[in-house]
């Protein structure tokens, strides 16, 4: 027989009745998402508090005499490791992918919802395994975080035994627990979105997700094979990636390998990785902008199509990572030119978000305010982009903090304030509860002003020539005074920031229990997760029957209507142009809820095995 | 790579070709109201499932893709590096012949076994479906002697790249194996425990694909090791 979600069975729909099959082995999206993000935040804070760590000794050298240089390249592999994959990657897909998708494609639950909860409880594995690294002996790997050979498995580097086999079983393990939350979130959007959901109707959101998904799933292939072949040069002995090394006067057993090997294999997972990330910040900030904006998403046919030209040319542009690798010239033509090619989709998406906001009706509510510090940030860290695309100039500014200052504005600072954005924007979904708006704020502009002021000074540091991954600069006589007294800010602000983060943490747990009540549809947002029936949304989602779409995600600022705003859901009216005309079961924009279905057609639950059998 | 960028870009090609047929170009602001639902895939299509695999299929081929990209560039390093060549190619075991021909019957077995449970006969699909079983550990048998044989006559992973990528590559396939048998266990238990054919339909048609797919897999591997 064709599988059917269990969800969508036609059997009563089991809710879960106790505590573990509610909360621990849970097979609902939504406790899953909450599972995934909890996870991702708590292994987010230890990347934060060894950020704080190697700031310490950047900005004040030679003070704390407990951190070694072999404790900073611990501390910065460790960092850069955790807050690409185990919480970037994780929280958006496995977080945000997990409870959006089936709540804004009007699905009850993920198409294998058993596959699913496997997948959270693998990724755990991943990051127990990870943190375990932390206690064996010699400590975690102090590879850098693009753990190249051969230095990530010589003797000298720290971690490199048992330090490093666990980082690479862990980013194993971490595959196959993407694996199995990716074959979800891209099956459940291709099969199980309801009736009228066109995938031109899909929010950005799920188009972002998905399209990372893609992504993830073709290239987190090249982190396994990269790791399964450094283990097998660690722990067996080949020689893939490493060459022949004469180590402490002895020749070590390794001969002919080639690391260049690995950098292309890292790279090919490596680059479409910021845009795992990127794509779903992209699209939840599309939807953030338009709902608080009160205005349609300016060109969203032309953003779907900018997501999907970003996928793929986002396999073509690894080695732009590697000009100082050492590479034929010609590649590196070919890989500034589709460096710089990839920047016109995504300056499309930029113009569009401020067109989106140009003459809209703008509500600088706090995720508002994230999304437009996300749009500010990332044209900062897109502009820098195009100075390192480009060959001549990438060579001289490589390894310096210029990168550092680049990557970060892009990838980190950027896909935050987009996190930031959404948790204070679905958060009175999940909860039921508005987060507290002041604390919001001051989290909000605390976070901004000081990410600006930590990675601004170091675009200077990294043209005054400053190395990224020096524990510390001692008298390098090229390197003005400015440069020490421009680290011993950055250290301060980021202490500052890292410090604010607690703000935000004591704003989740106060205002789950002192928050406002949100009601159904607090910000008067067209998609369908906040449509449903129940806030928080119940297991199963919407009641005995599953919404029907009648029109897309951005119908904002509609004249003539007493609202501003028509959910998806809402059946068309007189003077509507229409296929068909349902009904609606006292039903008004506003009002949080409603799952009619049209007469004459079957509603989907209950129906039973309308997921097979064709 | 750029056997993985071939691979990359097919797949993105087909991904964009099956999205534009899905009318990418649709503007979703003009029309209200749902006709029939032909385009919310829930209502139509294919099983989750089987969509699932063939998802699966393509992580996979991007997986042994880049194997065999790593392979190649491996292969070519010592002399595109003008340093010693270090490449001493495996003299593959006889046996590798036979474990193939194991594979072909596994899948000629399942795919019996498919037809079979399309008709609807039972105690053939049982038959056919355990035999598809039996040929595959008995190929992973093969695998394992294959192996023994390599190793008493000295080809050690460590001594040489060649020796190492033989190990990987036969390796990475067996593990994709084992994985299909585990499936194909709980649906054999099934089967033997008397479940509806009906129901097993499904089961029965993916791991067939997949038996196909890890053939092809197969097929592609050994042509490569035996050529270089």
């Amino acid at each position: 027989m064709a599988y059917v979600a269990i969800a969508d069975r036609n059997v009563h729909l089991h809710d879960p009745q106790t505590f573990v099959t509610k909360y621990i082995w849970s097979q609902d999206h939504k406790v899953i998402a909450i599972q995934y993000a909890i996870t991702a935040i708590a292994i987010g804070l230890v990347a934060l508090g060894l950020s704080v760590l190697m700031r310490m000794q950047l900005g004040f050298p030679d003070t704390f005499r407990f951190i070694s240089p072999e404790n900073y390249y611990q501390f910065i592999t460790m960092h850069g490791m955790i807050m690409v994959i185990y919480l970037l990657t994780a929280l958006f897909l496995g977080g945000f992918g997990n409870f959006l998708i089936p709540l804004m494609c009007g699905a009850r639950d993920m198409v294998f919802p058993y596959m699913n909860m496997l997948s959270f409880w693998v990724y755990l594995l991943a990051v127990l395994v990870l943190v375990a690294s932390f206690f064996v002996p010699g400590g975690p790997t102090g590879a850098g975080w693009t753990l190249y050979p051969p230095q990530a498995i010589s003797y000298g580097t720290a971690g490199a035994s048992w330090g490093i086999t666990l980082m690479l079983v862990s980013l194993a393990i971490f595959i196959v627990a993407f694996t199995m939350g990716g074959l979800n979130y891209v099956t459940t959007v291709l099969q199980a979105r309801c009736r009228g959901m066109t995938l031109m109707r899909m929010p950005l959101s799920v188009w972002g997700i998905f399209m990372a998904t893609i992504l993830g799933l073709l290239a987190f292939p090249a982190l396994l094979v990269s790791a399964v072949m450094m283990t097998l040069d660690l722990q067996v002995g080949t020689s893939f990636f490493m060459p022949a090394i004469v180590s402490m006067g002895e020749q070590s057993a390794h001969a002919g390998g080639s690391p260049l090997l690995f950098q292309h294999l890292f790279w090919f997972f490596g680059h479409p990785e910021v845009y795992i990330v990127a794509l779903p910040a992209f699209g939840i900030v599309s939807d953030l902008i338009s709902t608080h904006a009160r205005r349609h998403i300016f060109g969203y046919r032309m953003m779907v199509w900018a997501i999907l030209a970003i996928g793929a040319l986002s396999f073509v542009v690894w080695a732009h990572h590697m000009y100082v690798s050492g590479m034929n010239p010609y590649f590196g033509f070919f890989f500034a030119t589709t460096t710089l090619i990839i920047a016109v989709p995504t300056a499309i998406k930029v113009y569009n978000w401020v067109l989106t906001l140009w003459r809209g009706h703008i509500h600088l509510t706090v995720p508002m305010l994230f999304a437009i510090g996300f749009v500010f940030t990332f044209i900062n860290g897109g502009l820098t982009g195009l100075f390192l695309g480009n060959v001549t100039v990438d060579v001289p500014l490589s390894d310096t903090y210029f990168v550092v200052a680049h990557f970060h504005m892009v990838m980190g600072v950027s896909p935050i304030l987009v996190v930031f954005g959404a948790i204070y924007h679905w958060y009175p979904k999940v909860t039921g509860r508005m987060l507290n708006d002041t604390m919001g704020k001051i989290h909000f502009w605390c976070t901004f002003l000081g990410t600006y002021a930590i990675y601004l000074p170091m675009h200077y540091l990294g043209i005054q020539g400053v190395p990224r991954r020096y524990y510390a600069l001692g008298d390098t006589y090229f390197l003005p005074d400015s440069v020490h007294t421009a680290n011993e800010w950055i250290s301060t602000a980021a202490f500052f920031v890292a410090a604010v983060q607690l703000l935000f943490l004591f704003n989740l747990i106060w205002s789950y229990r002192n928050g406002k009540h949100a009601g159904g549809n607090p910000w008067r947002a067209t998609t369908l997760e906040w449509q449903t029936p129940d806030t928080p949304p119940k297991h199963g989602n919407w009641g005995p029957e599953l919404p029907v779409v009648y029109r897309w995600a951005y119908e904002y600022g509609v004249p003539g209507l007493k609202e501003d705003f028509v959910p998806q859901n809402q059946p068309p009216v007189g003077g509507e142009s229409a296929e068909f005309h349902g009904h609606s079961h006292g039903y008004g924009p506003g009002h949080g809820h409603g799952h009619e279905h049209a007469p004459g057609h079957e509603p989907r639950h209950g129906s039973g095995d309308e997921h097979g059998r064709r | 790579m750029n056997l993985t960028v071939a691979f990359a870009g097919i797949a993105a090609g087909a991904l964009v070709w099956w999205l534009a047929v899905r009318r990418l170009t649709t503007r979703p602001w003009e029309a209200q109201g749902t006709s029939d639902g032909r385009d919310s895939a829930g209502t139509t299509g294919p099983a989750p499932a089987r969509i699932g695999l063939w998802i699966f299929l393509a992580v996979i081929t991007s997986l042994f893709a880049l194997f065999i990209t790593g392979y190649w560039m491996r292969m070519g390093h010592g002399m595109a590096h003008g340093i010693v060549h270090d490449w001493h190619p495996v003299a593959e075991p006889r046996v590798l012949w036979l474990n193939t021909a194991l594979l072909v019957l596994g899948s000629i077995s399942m795919q019996w076994a498919r037809g079979a449970a399309n008709r609807g006969a039972a105690d053939r699909a049982r038959l056919a479906w355990l035999l598809g079983g039996v040929f595959a550990v008995a190929f992973l048998l093969g695998q394992l002697f294959a192996w023994r044989q390599l190793q008493a006559a000295g080809y050690y992973a460590a001594a040489n790249p060649a020796n190492a990528s033989f190990y990987l590559l036969t390796g990475v396939h067996a593990v994709h194996l084992i994985g299909g048998l585990f499936v194909w266990g709980r649906t054999a238990l099934r089967m033997l425990r008397g479940a509806e054919l009906e129901d097993l339909r499904l089961s029965v048609e993916l791991c067939t694909v997949y038996w196909h797919y890890l053939l092809l897999v197969w097929l592609i591997l050994f042509g490569l090791l035996l050529l270089t």
